[in-house]
């Protein structure tokens, strides 16, 4: 019973089927709402939420019909899902209800086993989809969001131009050694939501967050106006929020953070990896490899945004940087010019 | 009596999935429903409004295969897909037949849900 404890709006003029039909819900552990029309229920689900609605179509004051048409206009209330119970005859007013984005449709007297299976597969089809949302809602942009959803969540791969960036706490474990555990966490999810807004602003996406470190794709899935400049903007405005969270730390008479990021762009394969349940945007290659030794570099070489070459000759002429030259990077050869960002200029 | 108005197979397994006692109640709530739709039946039919006609019917069919009531949802059923008849008097008796349909299920769901 995965499924229990969903809430369900029941709408029939007929009370008998009303109070039926919420009965066979209840006995298969749902809860169930009544409405005794289409305005009625429309209201109801302005005012409260509901899982799954079971609709008739004949309905004084506003029909089945209706009520879809109505829902299919509301962006909140579009993917409620709808399986109409009816005991209209004819296969003309079930086609028209489909077309009309009903997930399904049962007919009355409605048979208790189909009914659980109808609503059960209805829910698990929702429950998916808001996970899915969820995910999307956490991890990427809008616009990845749309190609995701437009996509059905295709898992496929393919080679995108982009550019990567690393990001991690420098010393953090064993900040989080001498600190108490809650100060840790509340710490983390402060910098993740300076971070994300700083990469988001830019265009950028966020696909993966392990400890303090996070990866962030520019350009891919979606293409982005100049996504080194992006990238190496929200840099910048990354190391400007963790300066401004440094005063509010030393106000509390905490240590400041430092992080370090890397940053490379070309040539990668991209594609949504993972399971239906569970997908996210990832980016493997070369690339990435590289901005992840980066951003590894930027202890030893004692400066805070890294960048390759890719990254700069795409970069405008004014753009400061102080050159590295050629340095030895594990697993990366041959070796590459390194350049640092210089911190404090505006892009 | 009871077996030609109520088909039994329907009623036990209506009682075996939602529960008897539920099921008592809700023949005591189609027994406060019911006569109104009749009722709408007449009032349609005399005032000819034809849509009103058939939701009265389409109502009365659904509720009464509900319960098993065959031979009472078989007139309803009839009455929303021919509709309101050109001669009333042709609907009058076929209301009257309706009405004689449902007098004798309610008295077999009566007996019933009595247990």
């Amino acid at each position: 019973m995965a499924e229990a404890g969903a809430r369900l709006l029941v709408v029939d003029d007929n009370k008998v089927n009303r109070l039926l039909l919420i009965r066979t819900l209840e006995l298969q552990g749902h809860r169930g709402v009544g409405a005794e029309n289409g305005r009625v229920a429309l209201e109801m689900l302005e005012r409260e939420p509901f899982d799954l609605m079971l609709l008739d179509i004949a309905m004084p004051e506003m029909d089945g019909f209706q009520v879809l048409e109505r829902l299919l206009a509301n962006s909140r209330l579009r993917d409620l899902p709808v399986i109409v119970t009816s005991a209209v005859e004819g296969m003309d007013s079930v086609v028209r209800c489909i077309e009309l984005g009903a997930d399904d449709y049962l007919h009355k007297p409605v048979n208790p086993v189909l009914l659980r299976a109808r609503v059960n597969s209805s829910l698990e089809k929702k429950r998916l989809r808001d996970a899915q949302r969820e995910l999307v809602r956490r991890f990427a942009t809008s616009e990845v969001a749309q190609d995701l959803q437009q996509s059905g969540f295709a898992l496929g791969g393919k080679h995108v131009h982009a550019t990567v960036m690393f990001a991690d706490i420098r010393g953090f474990t064993a900040m989080s050694e001498t600190q108490p555990p809650e100060e840790t966490i509340e710490l983390l999810n402060t910098y993740y939501t300076l971070m994300f807004d700083a990469i988001r602003a830019q265009g950028g996406v966020v696909n993966q967050m392990i400890g303090d470190g996070l990866m962030a794709v520019f350009g891919a899935p979606l293409p982005i106006a100049e996504p080194p400049l992006a990238a190496v903007r929200a840099a910048l405005d990354m190391i400007e929020m963790i300066e401004l969270l440094n005063v509010e730390r030393a106000a509390e008479d905490k240590a400041p953070i430092h992080i370090g990021i890397g940053i490379a762009s070309g040539e990668m394969v991209a594609g949504y990896t993972g399971t239906q349940q569970r997908a996210t945007y990832t980016c493997v290659g070369r690339t990435v490899n590289l901005a992840a030794r980066l951003e590894a570099h930027t202890k030893e070489a004692q400066r805070t945004i890294l960048i390759d070459g890719d990254t700069l000759a795409a970069l405008p002429p004014d753009v400061q940087v102080e050159v590295l030259g050629k340095v030895p990077l594990k697993g990366i050869t041959p070796e590459v010019a390194v350049f640092s960002v210089e911190r404090d200029q505006k892009l | 009596m009871t077996d030609a108005a109520i088909d039994l197979a329907t009623w036990r397994e209506l009682q075996d999935t939602a529960g008897a006692d539920f099921v008592a109640e809700l023949v005591g709530t189609f027994f406060e429903e019911a006569p109104a739709m009749l009722a709408e039946l007449r009032r349609a039919r005399a005032q000819a409004d034809a849509e009103r006609f058939r939701r009265a019917a389409h109502s009365l069919k659904s509720n009464s295969n509900t319960f098993g009531a065959l031979a009472l949802g078989a007139l309803a059923r009839q009455l929303e897909l021919q509709g309101m008849h050109a001669d009333p008097a042709h609907d009058a008796a076929a209301l009257e037949a309706l009405e004689a349909a449902y007098a004798q299920a309610a008295a077999a769901l009566k007996e019933l849900a009595r247990g």
